[in-house]
């Protein structure tokens, strides 16, 4: 789930002695330790992760053995409009997910914590952020279940509501037409994810110095004007870690879209790791599955890659002020 | 700016505002502030409360009163007749088996994992780190299929040892990334004593390391738990058979079958979050703030 940014563990072990901590103790005889877990590692995800890449270049649908076709399955790929819309709902999802969560969880830890916090006091504070919380530790499936009830097409919580206060007419088979279908996702997504930032940031807030907050009032900055030139600039590490962890997981949803409307109605709500499950094990596609599942990778893993350079360069351009 | 902000902030400033913040004057903006974010709290609290009272509803009572009326009377029916169709105690054990299990293992590994890298400091500790780093990120997907066919070929499909040792490594990959920044800062002076004192790595491991770093160790166990409970993709995969599924997979499996009727599937929803809204209250604290020691440096 959460990843914490490397750069600094690691260079700290760049920086570190040729010696272990324990004195006198070389470094070599700590690889035992390290052995079961570098075995388990390599078993459980070295050895399937290359499989899968040779996979994509394979024609294989899990009986006979995989046919090596070269880039065939990558060429279809660029070709597949489904493969595309897949993407473009993870685009939604990153809305969803971290567009609107991160903007919002500012705002919301900002105020519980220097409003609500410090004026009506920390207890309250720390319920009301117990309660942004409370989606995120349901199984995603859980959570798309209980909005998906709500959502219900003829007697659902929200239809029959609509119904009773005379709004009858915006009725609607929110999961199951393809105009709100990815729309109704988003809304499970955001409803989930919203506590996440707020927690993260409001632990951040505690390191801003409050001087700093009186020293801005009394230059007469006022409140929005302090937020984004102190708050945000001091729990920027946070607001990158954020980003980070909840773009990966937008791209990885797959429990709400298996739970609430396998991909459907049509294509509408397709994302690609539910494609390739579906590739891997209804179409029984396995060689193309591997295809959608490796572009995943690699549009993950790039964008890791290219959020932590960003995020080190901006420590760096810190540092130098 | 924050440098150029710092400065006027010693003596003066500090004496003029602390009588101001020890009486906190609110405002009517302030309190308008306060209603929008109860009415946002209340907005997240919904569902569950929705949840709660229709599980409680006969079809019936639903129909005539809707979805946000109290139940004109408690019908147990609904949470009932799920209960016995999912085997609901055999999905909950399942669930618990898998989890605990999952999160003893993957601390012990990452413990030995960081203790050779934060404490051992073994050469090419850094691509470890990087490995387990994007392992951290990888989609489950991109190791699914061949998963799938290697715990087949070893007879272990449908089974949870499948599950444990898969998570056991995709747990253990964070852990070891967490733990070696724990351990690499570890005071010096006690393993330092420790070590001149005759103890050999293991007993330094056993009887220093581990018991001064248990609260690092019980968040992750606790994290590692809720984690595992959670998962979905590889559960739904490799555990086909009903008496194997966990609890989320097992309630995902029933929705829209045509024999549950609107209040039942209420109820299969409630029976869903019951466990992990229990986890929360349990470990309220340390799930809201221990969340943290993923994010900060």
């Amino acid at each position: 789930m959460a990843t914490l940014p490397p750069a600094s563990v690691i260079a700290r072990s760049r920086r570190a002695p040729e010696m272990s901590l324990l004195p006198g103790v070389r470094k070599r005889g700590f690889w035992l330790y390290l052995i079961p877990g570098l075995v388990l590692f390599t078993i459980i995800v070295l050895v399937p992760l290359i499989w899968n890449i040779y996979l994509s270049f394979t024609s294989y649908r899990g009986i006979r053995p995989p046919e090596w076709i070269g880039l065939d399955n990558w060429a279809k790929l660029m070709g597949d409009d489904k493969f595309w819309v897949s993407f473009q709902n993870s685009v939604a999802m990153i809305i969803a997910m971290v567009v609107v969560p991160t903007l919002l969880g500012l705002v919301l830890a900002a105020l519980l914590f220097d409003l609500v916090g410090k004026k009506f006091g920390g207890k309250f504070a720390s319920f009301l952020r117990a309660t942004y919380y409370l989606p995120q530790i349901l199984p995603v499936a859980i959570a798309a279940i209980v909005i998906g009830w709500i959502l219900r097409p003829e007697n659902g919580a929200l239809n029959t509501v609509l119904d009773a206060i005379g709004l009858g007419a915006l009725q609607h088979n929110w999961l199951g037409s393809p105009d709100t279908a990815l729309l109704s996702v988003m809304v499970v997504m955001v409803w989930v994810q919203i506590g996440y930032p707020v927690v993260i940031f409001m632990a951040a807030l505690q390191r801003v110095d409050p001087e700093l907050y009186e020293a801005a009032e009394l230059d007469g900055a006022n409140w929005f004007q302090r937020f984004t030139s102190i708050t945000v600039s001091i729990i920027r590490p946070e607001i990158y870690v954020v980003v980070l962890t909840a773009t990966i997981a937008a791209l990885k949803v797959f429990g709400p879209i298996y739970a609430l409307t396998r991909g459907g109605p049509g294509d509408s709500t397709i994302v690609p790791s539910y494609y390739s499950y579906s590739e891997f094990f209804q179409s029984q596609q396995v060689g193309y599955g591997a295809t959608i599942a490796t572009a995943l990778t690699v549009v993950i893993v790039a964008l890791t890659i290219i959020f932590i350079l960003a995020q080190n360069r901006a420590e760096r351009l810190e540092n130098e002020r | 700016m924050t440098a150029t902000l710092q400065r006027p902030s010693t003596g003066a400033g500090n004496a003029v505002l602390k009588p101001h913040r020890q009486k906190p004057r609110r405002t009517v903006g302030d309190w308008i502030l306060l209603i929008a974010v109860i009415l946002v709290a209340a907005l997240i609290a919904v569902p569950f409360l929705i949840i709660l009272v229709n599980s409680f509803k006969s079809p019936s009572d639903y129909a005539n009163g809707g979805p946000l009326s109290l139940p004109s009377n408690i019908y147990l029916d609904g949470i009932v007749n799920f209960w016995q169709r999912v085997n609901f105690p055999e999905k909950l054990w399942n669930s618990f088996f898998i989890s605990g299990t999952v999160a003893v293992f993957a601390v012990i590994v990452s413990v030995f994992n960081a203790y050779a890298i934060g404490i051992g400091r073994v050469k090419g500790r850094v691509w470890v780190l990087v490995l387990f780093m994007i392992a951290n990120t990888l989609p489950q997907e991109a190791m699914l299929y061949p998963l799938y066919f290697m715990f087949k070929q070893v007879g272990l499909y449908d089974n949870v040892w499948s599950v444990i040792i898969i998570f056991t490594v995709v747990q253990s990959a964070f852990g070891t990334y967490l733990l070696s920044a724990v351990f690499g800062t570890f005071p010096k002076e006690i393993i330092e004593a420790a070590s001149l004192d005759g103890a050999t790595r293991w007993q330094i491991l056993l009887r220093v390391i581990v018991p001064i770093s248990r609260p690092t160790l019980s968040v992750l166990l606790i994290f590692f738990f809720i984690w595992t409970w959670n998962e979905f993709l590889i559960p739904l995969t490799f555990l086909v058979s009903n008496a194997n599924q966990t609890v989320p997979v097992a309630i995902t499996a029933l929705q829209g079958d045509r024999l549950m009727d609107v209040t039942t599937t209420s109820a299969s929803a409630l029976l869903g979050l019951i466990p992990t809204l229990i986890f929360f209250l349990i470990f309220q604290r340390t799930l809201t703030r221990g969340i943290t020691v993923g994010s900060t440096k």
